[in-house]
């Protein structure tokens, strides 16, 4: 179990996070669509740099909860991949680590379609 | 024309300035708050998958994943993420959940149009742009790996 | 023969024998029944979907028992209607063509976006005053559900709207125009004229943020007002009130500066659909927009207000920004459009 100290870490890295994401939002009019691309893109290439692991190891679902977390899943996968099976591994490392969060999404997602139906803002 | 140039630039000028804004700044307190809230959760399910399910740090945070996927997808479901949305922002368009929300929020509304034409190419309006760019940078991360760290 | 023209300057008209309105119909949504106007509407509705399937299937029954309502108002026969004008924001104007499918009244399909109202007065009136049809419906229709899926984000996407936007009303106005000679004693009302109208221009000063569609329509408004005071020799002072169609609070506020800058004052004169629609506490942000939005709103209120004597002429131009989803995505900016129509109250014959 951790500790509190831990979970005001995962807090402060987590929010702001999200704090980047807000401040694009609304200087930037940035959709969701472009936010989360730029999110995931970023995560991968900060891992790549490894810079990403670092914030993992301090502030646990902090980091891995954001899409960044995302992207530093499929890029230490790739990274993995590459170095253990070569250049096979580079192009099957990141799906495969990210695997069960790609099935659960697109699972989930579609059960979730078809039981419900939207309903108009009020 | 050059008269029509400036007319254009002095009234796109004048609509920056004048209209209505957010507040930035309370803006950015909510979704630190939100998306803070929503990761001390995630940790929160990752400690639970650690403790009762043994799993070791990379599977509970697969785990953790998973779970927040469901649960994102299932109050997206019932109409209650977007009002958290409105609220919170990026603080609930950053974390996984909003991931899970940008997936289902779309193909729900087109069943309409079908299962698969429909629900099944909405399903990826979002997420589609998210795996194209997620996974090709890590090929990209990958094979720079393998030429140059191996 | 001697042809009298019924043009005037560069873009407006002038009836000569100026069409009657007859009678009018409107539908709204349950949220649009909760604001300012809510008693005044005919129809509302408690379910968006109406009983239908779909939203679409919803917002184009509307439009067709908004012509049926008009009509039975004032006790028409639909077979009296010679033509059917009106138009919706949808891909193809599917809600005004599925409704005209099964009314059987000669149909012509517009699109301006929300100035199809006044595109189809204007148009019907030209027809009546030619002498090509004796009785017009002009209807228009938008829905919130409809245009969001189209124009915007899903209805459970968790994102945040900007202060500019507005929202879109769902609701259908229809308005029956004909020839004086037509008119009965039954009908809804037996005092209001189209005496003239102007066609608008496209103006585009560049914008290009489809959540603030206010300021892309505002430089047309005040266009199409400079040009119709210009055509017509007329002041604002001839005029008891200028009403457009949804600019909203801040289009509003910036049609405002672009008329000064053309030396023409409309403080005071000025009424806007979009602003009046809604209540302020009713997290509208900008206020409402629409096709819907300015055809309810005559429907409901303006023709009223004539009748009755509160107003002797009007000036009522709806406003549309005319853009898609690709031309945004490709950035492009939006060209905005208003037509007007001059509405008076003078007696049946």
């Amino acid at each position: 179990m951790s500790s509190i100290t831990d979970y005001i870490w995962v807090f402060i890295i987590g929010g702001a996070i999200c704090v980047v994401g807000q401040i694009l939002i609304s200087l930037t009019r940035m959709t969701t669509a472009r936010i989360l691309v730029l999110f995931v893109t970023a995560g991968v290439i900060l891992t790549g740099l490894g810079l990403y692991e670092p914030l993992v190891k301090l502030a646990g679902a902090g980091a891995t909860v954001p899409l960044t977390g995302f992207g530093f899943v499929l890029g230490k996968g790739a990274i993995e991949g590459a170095l253990e099976d070569g250049l096979l591994g580079a192009f099957t490392g990141g799906i495969k680590a990210a695997a069960g969060g790609i099935a659960a999404a697109i699972f989930f997602g579609y059960l979730a379609a078809v039981i419900f139906t939207p309903k108009t803002k009020k | 024309m050059e008269h029509q140039e400036r007319k254009k630039k002095e009234y796109q000028d004048k609509v920056k300035k004048k209209m209505p804004k957010s507040n930035t700044f309370m803006e950015c307190v909510r979704a630190f708050l939100v998306g803070g809230l929503i990761c001390c959760f995630g940790h929160f399910i990752s400690d639970l998958g650690r403790l009762w399910l043994r799993l070791d740090i990379e599977d509970s945070a697969l785990f953790t994943s998973i779970v927040l996927v469901f649960l994102a997808a299932l109050l997206t479901g019932i109409g209650v993420y977007d009002k958290i949305g409105k609220f919170a922002g990026a603080g609930s368009i950053v974390p996984i959940t909003g991931f899970s929300n940008s997936i289902v929020s779309p193909a729900m509304e087109f069943k309409r149009e079908g299962y698969v034409q429909g629900v099944g190419v909405k399903l990826f309006t979002i997420a589609g742009p998210v795996l194209v760019y997620g996974i090709s940078t890590s090929i990209v991360v990958g094979i720079i790996t393998f030429l140059f760290f191996r | 023969m001697q042809v009298i023209s019924k043009k005037k300057g560069r873009q407006s008209v002038v009836f000569t024998e100026p069409p009657m309105v007859f009678s009018s119909a409107s539908i709204v949504g349950d949220v649009e029944a909760k604001g300012p106007l809510g008693s005044r509407f005919d129809l509302i509705l408690d379910d968006d979907t109406w009983g239908e399937k779909s939203w679409e299937k919803a917002e184009s029954k509307m439009f067709e028992r908004s012509v049926r309502l008009a009509a039975e108002k004032s006790k028409i026969d639909l077979n009296e209607i010679d033509c059917l004008l009106g138009g919706d924001l949808l891909n193809q104007i599917i809600s005004a063509s599925y409704a005209a499918r099964t009314l059987k009244i000669p149909y012509f399909g517009l699109y301006g976006a929300c100035s199809t109202m006044t595109e189809s007065l204007l148009i019907s009136g030209m027809l009546i005053d030619g002498g090509f049809r004796e009785m017009a419906a002009c209807t228009a229709s938008s829905h919130f559900s409809t245009a969001e899926r189209q124009y915007r984000f899903p209805l459970e996407l968790g994102n945040q709207i900007p202060p500019t936007s507005q929202r879109t009303v769902t609701g259908a106005g229809c308005v029956i125009i004909g020839n004086a000679n037509k008119c009965k004693d039954g009908f809804l009302f037996k005092s209001i004229r189209i005496t003239a109208g102007t066609i608008g221009r496209i103006v585009d000063l560049g914008i290009t943020d489809a959540s603030n569609m206010g300021a892309a329509m505002a430089p047309a408004a005040a266009d199409t007002i400079s040009a119709h005071l210009q055509d017509m020799n007329r002041t604002v002072d001839d005029y008891d009130l200028i009403v457009t169609g949804d600019l909203g609070k801040f289009g509003s506020e910036m049609l405002f500066d672009l008329c000064k800058e053309k030396n023409v004052d409309i403080s005071g004169k000025h009424a806007d659909c979009g602003c009046l629609i809604y209540t302020a506490d009713q997290d509208v942000n900008c206020g409402g927009s629409g096709c819907g939005c300015s055809a309810v709103t005559l429907a409901s209120y303006y023709l009223e207000r004539i009748e009755n004597a509160n107003y002797d002429r009007i000036l009522f131009l709806a406003t549309g920004a005319l853009m898609s989803p690709s031309s945004s995505l490709q950035g492009e900016s939006i060209p905005g459009i208003a037509h007007a129509v001059v509405m008076e109250r003078s007696c049946c014959i």
